[in-house]
């Protein structure tokens, strides 16, 4: 028996029917054609489901599609500026090589966006707090430390950039 | 990994969740943030028939502070408790513990209740309610009970909610009045974030002259469920908490203590390390309690 | 190469092209594509170790709606050719799903193939499978008794391979020595383990009569194994070189995955897809790494000069074999370390047992025997009471002896350690180090200092496939590039891999850019399939630097060569009265008079009456196939061979706590120094370095595939399979040398998989540098928080510096 949701992804609302054992990131991924939001685990360790509901990071793979009803997505696809051009974030990953084989990379994104939404400036320590829960094979981590501290420090530079994305969070 | 199929209900009140949970039984469940639950189910160790799904009920989300303890509502976010001022000041173990639980991604759909009604016996939050002597509130249509954390965590994984039950509220007991206070958990896990090999809980009190006047101690990791420290708050009650005293009473939890081995740690290791942990939770509790003296802040976690 | 000209694109720092493509999420990974009609797998797997299948009743799967089909181990066996081994091993037959018997538990029984991956896996529940368990074996020194159970019945005996190497006078040499160190090492069983799991997509086009195949792969051979197993030729198979793969360091083999699909998709005569849930992966897989048992002695002198070494090593593959065993015999490339060991007699042992299968890791097996090799070094240092780092330098070889020829026939081809080595040093200001140290340990910690160094054999000449298997004469290991310049002057290369996050896109167009004095941002790299491809041996062994580089070049400078003979012809010159420059054709006495290569490629393509005479075929368009350098022989009767042309270097220093009460290990300090000859894109190379120590990191202090008794995989999940996060992986500070390659395009070799080789040896140093004032020391990797916390809890409190 399928649900129908109403749910606002990247700014568009859209419409389905999902059935209740779906989940959020195989709705996104299958349903809605969002594949840049990747499945790694399954079970809620490894955080390349990552995206933001209503704001705020979560892992997409613990969630069903059906509760999403009347919420907020924004996926790794929602992160660019308005007019298309990269987000600074992203132009940053690009910058200091944050990623190799780019599977953890949507997941990262969404975790740096969101620390540095709540946090402009935010120390070493604090980035790789806010990464600890997204694993990475490939970087070791530091380019993707990198790219964020230089961010933080570019949005700083540009104060309208920041909390600016293509989305609506 | 996909879940075994379910039929879902949005519940809209609590009035739904309840009647839903008489009719179903034991068909049903109840859906908080879903990070435990999700992943089982992902696994098929858990096969909900019907989800319900208590994410939008607004009488089970908030934290109000009442009398002697600070009550927060079973489906409060992880996040939410962290940034509650109440919880700031009035259950500092419990600010104290959140930031060890998980990381911000679950913890932004976790929730207080979600954690104890699991019964996982490594979460840091029901560490906290044992150490604390917490109480929670057990909601059905018969009516509601209230039950000692203790007579609700019976067993890793176990819990005495009856199948037409939906947790409530969790009790946290503030700590007394009066006293400088300091809280501090300290846990040892493959890395941070992950689920606790052994945990150690301590709140604690003291008087202007140093002397410990409240304290609560946990461990978790070497039992089936976390342990309240109860051998070692007796010896150290009323002292001036000096590390040797520490050191020593952190060892009386030894016969409490009923540690199995699994692929992460023996149980020799996990018996030889709770005390251990246990000392330097209460060490660093303490040195907190100091801390707020020296600020005359009076009371409240860092 | 006797002068390096001035590089514009090698060298320098430059954004990679894939980069831009993965940070807005549109990488083009398997799970992304879909086709039409699409059906999905779930596999029943093994809940025994080891059992005799007994009936298999699929009756009520088949029943469910949604499900179309089941099939069975005795089917798919009796319809298709066995997994290729890696030795000659011919009564062991592997094949995707279990004929007759589960050789370990979560081995694949039966596929349900169904509309939904959720509707599969409620129908594999249906599967109902009759066992009749049977004993098991999953210790690998059990495994070596007859007595024990077989694994593979047919062949004999769990033994799948076994030889002893016997490279110079090593009896003599031990004889000759006043010292001997005998040790036991274990290397526990791990993974690199990528973020994203195996998934396939198979589909058979009964017009075309091609299989067309779609995976997260990186594997040589891979066409023609698919082919071999499903009795089609290889002409039939395409497999889609230009699917992302979301991680790989050397495991995503899935071979057994796309038989078991392509042959679904050719009975069912619809696409099939079958990504790996996470479970499976862990558990049925078979991208485990090695797992070994390890016996080293050293002989040497009161100088510390380690005249010969013996090592034997029992590898346990599990319960399917494939390319496993192999990986016993990559170490021989590099034996001796970076070190003048005179003798070295190589014990080689792969052993079945009732574990879920082995593939290809990072490194190929040099990273487990690197552990042995500098483990030994810092014994012979600490039994002299000489400091580990002068025992090195000692035993280093020198700058002068390039190139140097090991006893076991393979020459390194260039290198300068002891400048690496004090770099490593330099940076990580070992001084103050040391005295860091004991300040912390006079504080009552422990801590210890680690000193690694390794090798890194580049450039895939694997030639330890003839040396284990004198029954495959293999001796060529190609790769290919092909480069066209559009009539417009747009300039594509086409190369013959898949790629897993190298930077291979960027790899080719630099150098590409570099010969053709055209900008790489302007060259579009694309990716062949496995039928319009030329040949190839993908991104194993660290060799696309090397090879794909080499034949990027070699088939630019061919465009170049045909662009000097029209520029020079339509500039009334001839070819050395021409120069070719920055993208463009200049006359030498009149620099005025030029031709850019966008007009010379028009007149290539569509004005054939201004071509020269010597060039009578239209376009502009260059093929290079490079053998690999040095390549081409066979073994000596006596097990010597050269294996892998190019050889970088590394040294890792790490400084380490270890909580005396948990156990718990940090890293406050990690330098490495490395010399991976020329860097074609430094960040890419960085990447490298960094990431492949972090792996390095989670094997030598986290991660285990751990068994219990009864033959269950206990860290099945990512819950217990504990894996670095950003908390565990330090800031690593690195420093470069660089020695050329005389052997490749650009001086560059490979730095891939150094990152791999040298941390567990430096964290395991560390280790017992901190342990060694208690008198105990670990040679169990992983170093676990509980096993060390344990070997101290024995130990009395001691400070000794």
């Amino acid at each position: 028996m399928t649900h129908s949701i109403s749910v606002t992804v990247n700014g568009a609302t859209r419409q389905a029917e999902v059935e209740p054992r779906q989940t959020l990131v195989d709705f996104l991924r299958e349903q809605l054609g969002l594949t840049g939001t990747h499945v790694g685990c399954e079970h809620g360790v490894c955080g390349a489901c990552s995206v933001l509901l209503d704001g705020e990071p979560i892992r997409s793979c613990l969630m069903f599609a059906v509760q999403t009803d009347g919420h907020e997505i924004t996926t790794v696809e929602g992160l660019r500026e308005e007019d298309g051009a990269l987000g600074i974030l992203q132009d940053s990953f690009w910058e200091t090589h944050a990623l190799q084989c780019g599977y953890c990379t949507p997941g990262m994104l969404i975790a740096g966006q969101d620390l540095l939404t709540r946090n402009p400036n935010p120390s070493d320590e604090e980035i790789r707090e806010a990464i600890a829960g997204n694993l990475c094979r490939c970087t070791g981590y530091l380019q993707i430390v990198d790219a964020i501290r230089l961010a933080g420090a570019r949005m700083r530079q540009a104060p309208e950039a920041l909390g600016t994305e293509a989305g609506d969070v | 990994m996909k879940a075994a199929a379910f039929d879902y209900t949005r519940a809209e009140s609590l009035d739904d969740v309840l009647d839903l949970l008489r009719r179903e039984g034991d068909e049903a469940r109840v859906i908080a943030g879903g990070q435990s639950l999700v992943a089982m189910m992902a696994m098929r160790l858990a096969r909900p028939t019907h989800l319900i799904d208590i994410n939008h009920v607004d009488a089970l989300a908030g934290v109000a502070p009442a009398g002697h303890h600070v009550i927060i509502k079973a489906c409060t976010r992880q996040t939410a408790a962290m940034a509650s001022d109440s919880v700031r000041r009035d259950a500092p173990l419990l600010a104290a513990a959140l930031p060890h639980v998980g990381h911000i991604q679950t913890r932004n759909r976790g929730t207080i209740g979600g954690s104890l009604a699991h019964g996982d016996p490594t979460a840091e939050i029901l560490l906290t309610a044992i150490a604390l002597g917490a109480r929670v509130t057990l909601a059905s249509t018969a009516g509601a009970r209230e039950l000692d954390i203790t007579d609700f965590s019976i067993g890793a994984m176990e819990t005495s909610i009856r199948e037409d039950e939906c947790l409530a509220e969790v009790h946290f007991p503030k700590p007394p009045a009066g006293l400088s206070v300091g809280a501090a958990v300290d846990e040892i896990s493959p890395r941070a974030g992950d689920y606790a090999v052994i945990g150690a809980a301590a709140e604690i009190g003291l008087t202007e002259d140093g002397t410990c006047k409240h304290i609560r101690l946990g461990v978790s990791g070497a039992a089936p469920v976390p342990v309240l420290c109860a051998p070692t708050m007796e010896a150290l009650m009323g002292t001036r908490l000096a590390d040797s005293d520490i050191d020593e009473a952190a060892h009386l939890i030894t016969p409490l203590l009923s540690p199995e081995s699994d692929v992460q740690a023996s149980a020799a290791y996990r018996l030889r390390v709770a005390p251990g942990m246990l000392a330097r939770a209460t060490k660093a509790a303490r040195d907190r309690a100091k801390t707020h003296q020296e600020r005359g802040a009076g009371s409240g976690a860092t | 190469m006797s002068e390096t000209p001035p590089r514009r694109f090698v060298s320098t720092k430059r954004r990679p092209k894939e980069d831009g493509r993965f940070i807005t999420g549109a990488g083009h990974f398997v799970a992304d594509i879909g086709r039409p009609g699409m059906l999905h797998v779930a596999l029943v797997t093994s809940p025994h170790p080891a059992a005799r299948i007994a009936s298999v009743n699929t009756s009520e799967a088949l029943a469910m709606p949604g499900v179309v089909d089941v099939l069975t181990g005795d089917v798919l066996a009796a319809a298709t050719n066995p997994l290729a081994n890696a030795v000659d091993t011919p009564g062991v037959k592997c094949y995707p799903l279990a004929n007759g018997v589960a050789r370990y538990a979560g081995e694949w029984i039966a596929a349900v193939v169904a509309e939904s991956r959720a509707l599969a896996e409620d129908a594999a529940e249906l599967v109902d499978v009759e066992y009749k368990s049977l004993d098991h074996v999953i210790d690998a020194e059990e495994a070596l008794e007859p007595t024990s159970p077989p694994v593979h019945e047919d062949h004999g005996s769990n033994i799948l391979y076994r030889r002893t190497f016997t490279w110079g006078p090593v009896a003599e040499d031990f004889a000759g020595q006043p010292h001997e160190l005998p040790f036991k090492l274990r290397w526990g069983r791990s993974a690199p383990v990528p973020v994203e799991t195996f998934g396939v997509v198979a589909e058979w086009d009964m017009g075309t009569e091609i299989l067309d195949v779609w995976a997260s792969i990186q594997m040589p051979s891979y066409a023609e194994q698919i082919a071999t197993a499903l009795r089609i030729p290889v002409n039939q198979v395409r497999a889609h070189y230009d699917v992302d793969v979301g991680g790989s360091y050397g495991v995503k083999r899935g071979i057994k995955h796309t038989v078991l699909t392509g042959f679904l998709a050719r009975r069912l005569g619809r696409p099939i897809r079958l990504i790996e849930d996470r479970l499976e992966n862990m558990i049925g897989g078979d991208m485990h790494g090695p797992d070994r048992h390890f016996d080293v002695a050293v002989a040497f002198d009161d100088d510390g000069l380690i005249k010969s070494m013996k090592l034997r090593v029992i590898e346990d593959v599990g319960g399917q074999t494939g390319r496993a065993p192999f990986q016993l015999g990559k170490p021989v490339s590099a034996i001796v370390g970076a070190y003048q060991i005179n003798s070295v007699e190589y014990e080689a042992i792969a052993v079945s047992t009732n574990k879920t299968g082995q593939a290809a890791v990072r490194g190929f097996g040099m990273s487990p025997t690197n552990v042995a090799i500098e483990s030994a070094v810092d014994k012979v240092a600490r039994h002299l009471g000489l400091s580990r780092l002068e025992v090195r330098r000692r035993n280093f070889i020198r700058a002068d002896q390039f190139p140097y020829l090991i006893p076991s026939g393979s020459e390194y081809d260039s290198g300068d350690y002891q400048t690496v080595f004090k770099k490593a040093l330099d940076l990580a200001d070992v001084e103050a180090l040391l005295a860091r140290r004991d300040a912390a340990r006079r504080d009552g910690k422990i801590a210890g200092i680690g000193i690694a160094t390794c090798l890194e054999p580049g450039g895939g000449n694997s030639a330890f496939e003839p040396l284990l298997n004198p029954k495959n004469e293999t001796t060529t290991w190609p790769e290919s590039c092909v480069v066209k310049v559009d009539r417009t002057g747009g300039i594509t290369a086409t190369i013959a891999t898949s790629t897993s996050g190298q930077g291979h896109e960027t790899l080719a167009a630099t150098i590409i850019g570099e010969e053709l004095g055209i900008d790489p941002n302007d060259i579009r790299v694309v990716h062949s399939d496995t039928l319009s491809g030329l040949p190839g041996n993908t991104p194993v062994a660290s060799r696309m630097a090397i090879m794909l580089g080499g034949a990027a070049a070699g088939a630019a400078r061919k465009i170049r060569d045909q662009a000097i003979l029209i520029g020079a012809h339509n500039l009334g010159r001839t070819t050395d009265q021409v120069r070719y420059e920055n993208g463009a054709v200049t006359a030498l006495d009149d620099p005025s008079l030029s031709l850019s290569l966008s007009r010379i490629a028009l007149i290539s393509h569509r004005e054939f009456h201004n071509m020269p005479p010597e060039l009578t075929e239209p376009g502009m368009q260059a093929v290079h196939v490079l053998q690999v350098p040095k390549g081409g022989t066979l073994p000596t009767a006596d097990g010597r061979v050269q294996m892998y042309p190019c050889y970088s270097f590394a040294a890792h220093i790490v400084y380490a706590e270890i909580d005396r009460l948990t156990g718990k290990v940090s890293l406050p300090e990690y330098c490495i120094a490395h010399d991976c000859g020329t860097v074609i894109n430094p960040d890419i190379v960085r990447g490298m370095v960094i990431g492949g120590a972090a792996h390095g990191i989670g094997a030598a202090l986290y991660e285990e595939f751990s068994y219990e008794p009864g033959g269950q995989l206990l860290s099945g999940t990512f819950v217990d399979y504990v894996m670095p996060s950003s908390h565990e992986v330090p800031d690593i500070k690195l420093a470069e040398h660089c020695t050329p390659s005389p052997l490749t395009s650009h001086g560059q070799k490979g730095v891939g998989e150094g990152g791999y080789l040298g941390a567990p040896a430096a964290v395991a140093s560390a280790i017992n540098d901190a342990l060694s004032p208690f008198n105990i020391e670990c040679l169990t990797l992983p170093m676990r928080a509980s096993l060390l916390s344990d070997l101290l809890a024995d130990q009395p409190a001691e400070t000794e510096s």
